[in-house]
């Protein structure tokens, strides 16, 4: 391309200031060209190093991570997965109990998503149909939620779940944060339902469907692909939540969630670094598998959406 | 709106169809409408039930909180609303030395933590924007900073930014020739000196600034990415065959393309981490001077059990972000709407 510039303009003018800029063309060209190769190198330093690191230390002894801090890998003879075995098993025989704050974190997601998806796929196709009174109020209402800051809400919400006697409940965590996510969710699965052409809809009006019977046999398989990638966005999120699991749970450390044990347990200086960075790898591989899949996923149903349209 | 013409174009029954909200309908089709309206607020009100008593209610309790001298010690004897009420709360805050202070480390932070996630995204997002081999790697990878759980990233920071050993101080001292290791998250602030000029850097600030950078320019990059994508290869084309050089068609093509994604990124990206609560407290507790206002909030909630100051530091948190939203909006909104 470069080339073709430079022939086309020698060709117009051979002018002493129009070569100078050729040859800013070219040397930017270069440059930049060398350039975009070393941030790409960079920027993937950058972003994975923390992660592999994370594995790294998860395999490694205590004593040879403080001889050796710089070690940048390790040797196959120095494995060492009894980390993980320590990070799992349970505090009476000498573990961090992680098992159980994996179940309690399952628990919390999986109970999130359905909820959410529960609640939000009605809502969701009501806002994309349904023509009803408050329908764009209830819109911006959402985006409001969506924003909201929620240290601003965790005052509240920990003040009244005090009083109520339920801040160690899991039911009331869940409930906390289907409230904070069902707007987003909504938002999203409405973007959806906007790409499904109506005319299928009204074929299946016209065969006497009613409007349930539209969303339950038409809009909802057809929507299946976003239903599954906004449910893997729901478990993400409340797999990673920390607010609110700390403002709940805290106290009770056989309801903590894997963010919360490692948070909490973090601070403790009999716990070697080395098992936690087990505790950071289980908390940190389901996300990065679901991240991985979903990623597909939500491609996959944005194209079919494309293709239906 | 497509489904407009596809109604007009298709088959008869394209007539009677509830979409278009604009047209106005056709009659007889009256009851079908009513039947809509009844099963869409059906529909939504499961939602509107949990939003309103999960998310409004609370809100709005939080201001009568805001005026009472409460304590979670004494919650259990209060009424529900409360009966005496003051000013005391506010009067506190704005008066009490630590809370202005933390309000201007707060704006530090998000002005700073905002302006960097967005710049290191934009160089992010023109950096891949050519295709080559392995592409959708690095998209994906570069993504991953911003889904990994807070806690698990926040850890390997500390572990990694450890003045004993840390792996960055260690190839500091070895690479870059340091002195002694540095505290990045425990030191308040450091002396450096640049060509004789000495001058003290805010360390730990500056730390939890650039964890910020890293945990949310995959954000930025996204959409700024997305952007890139749906500008016109005929614009660049012709910028190119007029002689502007890659430097000049970033300025004057891709930039204006650019600018009212920045702007939205920008507004985003603000109201989250001028609110961020988790990557502070994980880093570094609030301490060193990165005391932001939602560590504090949450310090007077649990540690001091100090409802009412609590809510009132939380209010003026909000206030003064929809302050700064609002003129925000009112500065650039009509830059947007020309574009």
């Amino acid at each position: 391309m470069a080339t073709e510039v430079q022939e086309r303009q020698t060709q117009e003018s051979s002018a002493a200031p129009e070569s100078r800029r050729l040859s800013r063309d070219a040397v930017e060209d270069r440059v930049f060209g060398v350039l975009r190769r070393i941030f790409i190198a960079g920027f993937l330093v950058v972003t994975l190093f923390p992660f592999y690191y994370m594995g790294l230390l998860s395999v490694r002894s205590l004593d040879e991570v403080i001889q050796d801090p710089g070690a940048l890998w390790v040797s196959l003879s120095e494995l060492n997965l009894g980390t993980y075995t320590s990070v799992l098993s349970s505090p009476d025989s000498g573990g961090q109990g992680f098992l159980v704050f994996m179940r309690n974190s399952a628990l919390v997601a999986f109970g999130t998503v359905a909820l959410t998806l529960l609640v939000a796929l009605p809502g969701a196709y009501a806002v994309s149909r349904l023509e009803f009174f408050g329908r764009r109020q209830v819109s911006v209402l959402f985006l409001a939620v969506y924003l909201f800051p929620s240290i601003l809400l965790a005052v509240p919400l920990f003040v009244a779940f005090t009083r109520l006697g339920q801040r160690g409940s899991l039911i009331g965590l869940l409930v906390v944060y289907v409230s904070q996510i069902v707007a987003v969710s909504i938002y999203m699965l409405r973007n959806y339902f906007d790409t499904i052409p109506e005319s299928i809809e009204e074929s299946a009006a016209l065969d006497g469907c009613g409007r349930l019977g539209i969303m339950w046999r038409i809009s909802l398989p057809l929507a299946m692909p976003a239903i599954v990638a906004n449910g893997l966005f729901v478990f993400m999120i409340a797999w990673n939540e920390f607010l609110f699991a700390l403002l709940f749970l805290v106290e009770d450390r056989d309801k903590w969630t894997v963010s919360l044990g490692l948070s909490q347990l973090a601070g403790s200086i009999e716990i070697p670094t080395t098992v936690l960075m087990a505790g950071s790898v289980i908390l940190t591989v389901p996300i990065i598998v679901i991240f991985f899949a979903s990623e597909r996923l939500l491609t996959e149903g944005l194209t079919a959406g494309a293709e239906k349209g | 709106m497509s489904q407009g013409t596809e109604g007009g174009t298709g088959s008869a029954a394209g007539a009677g169809e509830t979409d278009s909200d604009d047209e106005p309908r056709r009659g007889g089709r009256g009851s079908m409408r009513r039947s809509d309206a009844r099963a869409g607020l059906t529909l939504i009100s499961p939602t509107l039930v949990i939003v309103i008593f999960m998310v409004v209610l609370p809100i709005l309790w939080t201001v009568l909180l805001a005026f009472q001298p409460l304590s979670l010690l004494s919650l259990a004897t209060t009424g529900l609303l409360g009966t005496d009420f003051t000013l005391d709360n506010f009067k506190t805050v704005l008066t009490e030395s630590g809370f202005v202070g933390s309000l201007v480390t707060t704006l530090a932070y998000s002005v700073l933590g905002t302006a960097s996630a967005i710049g290191v995204g934009l160089v992010a997002a023109l950096a891949v924007r050519r295709p080559f081999r392995g592409r959708t790697f690095v998209r994906a990878a570069m993504l991953l900073p911003y889904v990994a759980p807070v806690v698990a990233a926040t850890f390997v920071w500390r572990t990694m930014l450890d003045p004993q050993f840390g792996i960055v101080n260690y190839w500091g001292e070895r690479l870059f020739g340091w002195d002694e290791p540095i505290a990045f998250l425990s030191q308040r602030s450091s002396e450096v000196s640049v060509l004789g000029l000495s001058f003290s850097l805010p360390t730990a600030l500056l730390s939890v600034i650039a964890f910020e950078a890293w945990r949310s320019f995959p954000f930025a990059f996204l959409f700024l990415m997305a952007r890139l994508q749906a500008v016109p290869e005929a614009l660049e084309e012709a910028a190119r065959i007029d002689g502007a050089t890659p430097s000049q068609r970033f300025r004057y093509v891709l930039l204006p393309q650019l600018l009212p994604t920045i702007a939205v990124l920008s507004i985003l990206r603000f109201i989250w981490t001028f609110n961020s609560f988790d990557d502070i407290y994980l880093l570094t507790g609030g301490g060193a001077g990165t005391d932001v206002v939602s560590v504090r909030v949450f310090n007077y909630l649990t540690a001091r059990g100090d409802i009412g100051l609590a809510s009132a530091q939380a209010l003026v948190l909000a206030a003064i972000l929809a302050v700064l939203v609002g003129v925000y909006l009112r500065r650039f909104a009509p830059q947007e709407e020309r574009t």
